[in-house]
């Protein structure tokens, strides 16, 4: 480019004023029809004829402050379970995957078990698993186990989510072109070496999306630990207090926590695949 | 070191039904800079690769300063580091900058640290006019500085003899030149080096001798004034017709 003349560009003032309240006017227009829809919504709710009782057993809001602290203590184990569970899914995750792409014929047993696991795990309920676990370990009584519920039905969520995580780390896998190992191969690198620094970084970028979807699957996974009374998790929390007092309204507290720790997780898996999105499209796609 | 720096043998492959080699055979000495010509599907790239050993041979041997690298059990990271190999679709690393794709391989393979690795690396950018682009990632480069980014990766490990697979093919017009002048630098550096190319202008230039593959086998091999001039063969004659008749559409 070494023409001048268009080379800086001249604003019309006209022109951004024009520009700016054209974007005022959308701003405007998208605030108001929000409050209408919204508002038409709770008007519709609140005359409804059962209004009054629904309002009584699940929007209490003597209930809602009683069951409160209960809550807040059942919010912090969850977020412990989540915060332990997951480094130990992505490890186990990412251990099956690879072995499952490995052709060498000693790794034949391997690849089969590892095969069997995902397909058996992923066929069971995750509930079925807390339950067999939570419940079946502690009572056979084994020396030199932990015999705590709340610790196996940990153990049950990294069991399930394993086989979950491990398909989809898997297809990222799958999707590296083989190119780049046969290249990082001809450089000299072995085939652990290419694996840890060329295929499994990609294959992780890609798969980071779907990735945090079953991280805020797993969140949510973690009320199930409730089915066995272990520990003063939310859910559980949540439920004694309703069974007690035959108000439902600590079920809609504990979903209101659920709700703010996985909405902020969504955003940013959205955020992170837009951002992919962005990425691919400026590399034209891959060679 | 006794004979050439490499020799094939009645190189044999096949994938399935299709005998893609049929028996090459071919001494390249060191400082020699062969051109491997011919037909589309001839087996130009998986030539390349078998000697690289990512593909195993079916029969025949591929000796390289006197080991027997294609010996099935041979330690083929080592028989790699002394080979380099650029590919025409680049293969950089793209989520590693221009620097961690170059000196990967040196700090892993060969042990080097990273600030040895680095200027090491540093020189050779600026060799080939990269040096500004270090800290780039491969997507932001253009094609031409891409494969030249991925020859310096190859030359990083040192190797002994580099094999180059239509290194300019998926370049747009303009961007050719830039990458052909890294190989005549190589040329005047003495590197041995074997280049499968449809440039036959090039191949006349650059190589000492040009190697015709068809049919599986070398069907004809000379100094590049012979073949690509005088062919001995009917074959090379039809081939090299078709390529010109191409050129002048
Ligand atoms: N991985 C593979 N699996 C099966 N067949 C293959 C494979 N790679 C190559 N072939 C076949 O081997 C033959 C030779 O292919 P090759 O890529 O070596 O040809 P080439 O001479 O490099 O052609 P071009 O000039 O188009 O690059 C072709 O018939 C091709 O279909
Ligand atoms: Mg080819």
């Amino acid at each position: 480019m070494t023409t001048t003349s268009d080379a800086v560009p001249v604003y019309d003032p006209a022109r951004l004023q024009a520009i700016s309240a054209r974007r005022r006017r959308n701003t405007a227009v998208s605030a108001v029809s929000t409050v209408l829809v919204l508002g038409a919504l709770v008007l519709l709710v609140v005359t409804s004829p059962g209004w009054p009782a629904v309002r009584e057993s699940f929007f209490n809001g003597f209930y809602a402050r009683d069951v409160l602290p209960n809550i807040l203590a059942g919010l912090r184990l969850t977020v412990i379970l989540f915060v332990t569970a997951e480094p130990v899914i992505l490890v186990v995750a990412l251990f099956l995957a690879v072995v499952r792409g490995l052709s060498a014929p000693i790794f034949t047993p391997l690849r089969y078990l590892a095969i069997a696991y995902a397909d058996v795990v992923r066929g069971i309920p995750t509930i079925l698993l807390i339950l067999m676990f939570g419940f079946g370990i502690p009572a056979l009584n084994l020396q030199g186990l932990p015999d705590s519920p709340l610790f196996w039905a940990w153990f049950a969520l990294v069991v399930s989510y394993s086989a979950y995580v491990s398909e989809v780390l898997r297809a990222g896998l799958e999707s590296v072109h083989p190119s780049q190992r046969a290249a990082a191969r001809a450089l000299g690198l072995n085939q652990y070496q290419s694996l840890r620094y060329v295929v499994v970084p990609q294959a992780v970028r890609r798969v980071t999306p779907p990735l945090l979807n079953d991280f805020i699957a797993l969140q949510k996974d973690t009320a199930l630990i409730a089915v066995i009374g272990a520990g003063i998790e939310m859910t559980r929390a949540a439920q004694i207090y309703a069974f007690d007092a035959f108000n439902y309204t600590p079920f809609v507290v504990a979903a209101c926590f659920y709700i703010l720790l996985t909405v902020p997780l969504s955003r940013w898996a959205d955020w992170m695949a837009a951002r992919q999105r962005r990425r691919s499209a400026a590399a034209g796609g891959v060679l | 070191m006794t004979g050439p720096t490499l020799q094939l043998r009645g190189v044999h492959k096949a994938y399935g039904d299709n005998a893609v080699l049929r028996g090459v055979s071919l001494d390249i000495d060191e400082h020699e800079v062969v051109a491997l010509i011919g037909p589309s599907g001839c087996g130009k790239s998986t030539l390349l690769r078998c000697i690289d050993l990512l593909e195993p041979i079916d029969a025949g041997t591929i000796v390289f300063d006197d080991d027997d690298i294609s010996w099935p059990g041979f330690d083929v990271n080592s028989a790699r580091r002394n080979i380099g190999i650029v590919f025409q679709s680049f293969n950089l690393f793209p989520h590693r900058s221009v620097m961690d794709n170059i000196t990967l391989a040196p700090r892993k393979v060969l042990g080097a640290g990273r600030s040895d690795a680095e200027a090491q690396a540093m020189e050779l950018l600026n060799r080939f006019g990269l040096a500004d682009k270090a800290g780039d990632y491969p997507d932001r480069l253009s094609g031409g500085q891409q494969q030249r980014v991925a020859i310096v990766r190859a030359l990083a490990m040192q190797p002994k003899i580099m094999l180059f697979d239509e290194i300019t093919s998926a370049l747009d017009p303009e961007l050719v030149g830039e990458v052909l002048n890294v190989i005549r630098g190589l040329k005047e550096g003495g590197m041995t080096m074997v280049l499968a190319t449809h440039e036959m202008a090039f191949a006349r230039e650059i190589a000492t001798r040009v190697a015709f593959l068809d049919g599986g086998e070398v069907a004809e091999l000379g100094p590049p004034e012979q073949v690509l001039s005088q062919p001995q063969q009917e074959r090379t004659r039809r081939f090299l017709r078709r390529v010109t008749e191409a050129g002048r559409l």
